[in-house]
């Protein structure tokens, strides 16, 4: 039953909830609204915990048998316990709010912000360094994309002839491709919806 | 002979020079830009203004759903968006119904919706209020199950607000049952959300639905808006820009795609020097020199 | 701009300032950055999950005398089972409820959003070529975008050799693609910059006026 039974439980909500599409009796509305829709967000919440814990975990074993680097699991520790002490304490206690968005708006928005922001400096070293039109298909791709570039560059009488061929680009030949990605995405999600309810696809059980 | 060697050296060279240079001269390039604040003309895209002419078309008291589906990374392209739509809904006096469906989100979108409402204060001496003229639902996990829970019903995901006040308390959501009594729902995101807004908000109930994504995913949402499954793309600042004109309100995106040209242009003289390189190396080389 | 935003602005800054010496070499400062945004973005997760889901969602509604919700928070503590090797098998079931229910709900909405509503869009477009109020141009992009989608459908046909008749359609096939991933190529490279002008934004514009005053 370690295997069969979560491939039962796969398989019976699967197909009730295709069912249920279709044919919205009343009662398959009540399981859809008070059950289907309603209780997964609550088993995600713990489910995103498992992360938290991980990473207490891996941080508090780094720590103990001082890896390297053991020092930066200890902020890493201090970061997780004091932000989660000050938002958790502070719905209780509201004065800890104004620390929790203190937090939140000069330690998390930053830093994240700028992590991503570090990839404008990667693509330009990759534009200078990689970028090279060493073939036909490289060459369309490289004029698409400056092309695409331009289409706000202030340039004068060739701004609305940049900014037409952009939106070619954009609503014709970019619209034709993505359409043809997106049809082989969705027959793919639907066949791999269709092998999990089935039972083929099982590498979410993991080992035993 | 030499001469050849040496013009081969000047190309080897210049690919050769260390990464950080590179580095240097672009944020060089982006600092002097953001002090000279440039400005130039945004372009209105037919995908930015049918989204404007849609809530330009709203009555006062029209209910929208905005739902900020985005993380602090993203803050630069999106938020501008944000503060563009929340002041159309504001002056409007359209009611706006807000979610934030990425966990690290809800902090900054209840951030955005008091700036906005502090802006409005200041232009009108009015300051919207949460129950009254917008209320913020907040997080659940699992987006495509909430999705489709506040089809059914906004009660089922969220029975009280991010502030956790009862919905049922809340007067603006007297008679708000789900989807179908907000006349749109405008998607900000940075994630797959949009794509289950798509699938799971217009596919099951048919909201009419306006995205406003990064320029990374700005391009892969052409084919829904030409059937029709959404009726508005903002990409990237570009589309923030667009809608920040719009609504008569030059911010951060106006000011940021001035200096943006400074960016591209870097980026494309780069690849146009890095291409002169390539082919001038490779010709050497296939002359045998 | 008083002193407290003054301060705070400060912090951001050097923040952004030690995540940017990467750009110089890897280093103690960003490392220190790097760390602490894991920790504060992993303790944000656990007061937002508890102020939004388990005071609402759980412990609002068993004290109002729902007792079934305690079947959801059974389901949930279940997930937990995972950390211990000899009881992760438990872990399997709540994950199957959820995957039960998506992947029923994913097949009609994904197959009608994403294949049947495109294909119908498509044909719809070409459908409208003999109405005589269509133009030259959007008769001309309209067979344009359906010899693009079924060229760019046939590249991605893998079963058979790209060979001949079949090899020169994918050819137009990967051309279209090409074009495409060249358009958000541009757009890829709007957003990194933006990304970037963002903070030089905020460093140049915030925290350095009100640093020196």
């Amino acid at each position: 039953m370690k295997r069969q039974f979560p491939l039962i439980i796969i398989f019976s909500l699967g197909l009730f909830m295709v069912v249920q599409y279709f044919v919205p009796h009343e009662k398959s509305e009540f399981f859809y609204e008070f059950i289907a829709l309603d209780w997964p967000p609550i088993i995600g919440a713990f489910a995103l915990m498992l992360g938290v814990i991980s990473l207490t975990r891996v941080s508090i074993t780094k720590i103990k048998r001082k890896k390297e680097a053991w020092g930066y699991s200890i902020v890493t520790l201090i970061g997780l316990f004091t932000m989660s002490a000050v938002g958790v304490v502070g719905y209780h206690y509201p004065p800890l709010t104004r620390a929790f968005n203190w937090n939140f708006n000069n330690i998390m928005i930053p830093i994240s912000a700028t992590m991503f922001s570090l990839l404008a400096f990667f693509i330009a070293s990759a534009a200078y360094r990689a970028f090279r039109a060493r073939s036909v298909l490289a060459t369309i791709l490289l004029v698409a994309a400056i092309i695409v570039m331009m289409r706000f560059f202030p340039l004068g009488p060739l701004t609305s002839v940049v900014g037409r061929a952009s939106d070619w680009i954009l609503n014709v030949p970019n619209l034709a491709a993505k359409r043809a990605i997106l049809i082989g995405v969705g027959l793919g999600i639907v066949s791999t919806a269709m092998k999990v309810i089935l039972g083929i696809e099982r590498s979410y059980l993991g080992k035993d | 002979m030499a001469e050849n060697n040496s013009r081969k050296n000047i190309f080897e060279r210049m690919f050769a020079i260390d990464r950080r240079w590179v580095y240097g001269f672009l944020m060089l390039a982006v600092v002097l830009s953001v002090i000279a604040k440039p400005i130039i003309p945004i372009p209105i895209s037919r995908e930015a203004r049918s989204i404007y002419d849609f809530m330009n078309s709203l009555n006062s008291g029209d209910y929208i759903h905005l739902a900020m589906d985005y993380d602090p990374s993203t803050l630069a392209e999106l938020h501008p968006m944000t503060r563009a739509v929340l002041k159309q809904c504001f002056e409007k006096k359209i009611k706006v119904i807000i979610t934030a469906l990425h966990q690290n989100g809800p902090g900054m979108a209840a951030a955005a919706i008091d700036t906005a409402c502090q802006r409005h204060f200041e232009l009108t001496g009015y300051r919207p209020e949460s129950g009254k003229d917008w209320v913020f639902l907040g997080y659940k996990p699992y987006p495509i199950l909430i999705i489709l829970g506040m089809g059914q019903n906004y009660r089922i995901p969220f029975p009280n607000d991010y502030y956790n006040v009862p919905l049922d308390s809340l007067p603006m959501m007297n008679g708000i049952r789900n989807y179908q009594n907000v006349k749109a729902v405008i998607n900000i995101s940075a994630t797959s959300a949009t794509d289950w807004w798509i699938t799971y908000g217009n596919g099951r109930y048919q909201v009419p639905l306006a995205i406003g994504v990064t320029g990374v995913m700005a391009t892969d949402y052409y084919p829904y808006l030409q059937t029709g499954q959404i009726f508005g793309i903002l990409g990237g600042l570009q589309g923030a820009a667009e809608y920040e004109t719009l609504v008569g309100t030059p911010g951060k995106a106006v000011e940021g795609m001035s200096v943006q040209v400074v960016g591209h242009s870097i980026i494309i003289i780069f690849i146009i020097i890095g291409n002169i390189g390539y082919f001038a190396t490779r010709k050497k080389s296939k002359l045998g020199l | 701009m008083d002193f407290g935003t003054a301060i705070s602005n400060t912090v951001a800054a050097l923040l952004t300032l030690c995540i940017f010496s990467f750009l110089y070499k890897d280093n103690p400062f960003y490392k220190f950055a790097e760390h602490l945004v894991v920790g504060v973005s992993a303790g944000y997760w656990v007061s937002i999950l508890y102020i939004n889901v388990v005071i609402p969602n759980i412990w609002q509604k068993l004290t109002a005398g729902k007792w079934w919700y305690v079947i959801p928070t059974i389901l949930g503590v279940l997930m937990w089972t995972r950390i211990v090797k000899r009881w992760s098998w438990i872990s399997r079931y709540p994950l199957a409820f959820y995957l039960g229910i998506v992947t029923g709900v994913a097949i009609p909405l994904e197959m009608q959003t994403k294949v049947l509503e495109q294909i119908f869009g498509t044909v719809q477009s070409f459908a409208a070529l003999h109405n005589s109020s269509t133009d030259f141009w959007a008769g001309f992009n309209t067979v344009v975008v359906v010899i693009g989608i079924i060229t760019s459908l046939v590249y991605f046909f893998f079963s058979k050799e790209h060979k001949g008749a079949t090899g020169s359609v994918a050819k137009v096939g990967i051309w279209t693609l090409m074009i495409g991933f060249g358009a958000s190529f541009g757009y890829t490279v709007m957003a990194r910059i933006s990304l970037l002008i963002e903070r030089i934004q905020f460093l140049v514009n915030d925290w350095l006026p009100g640093l020196f005053g």
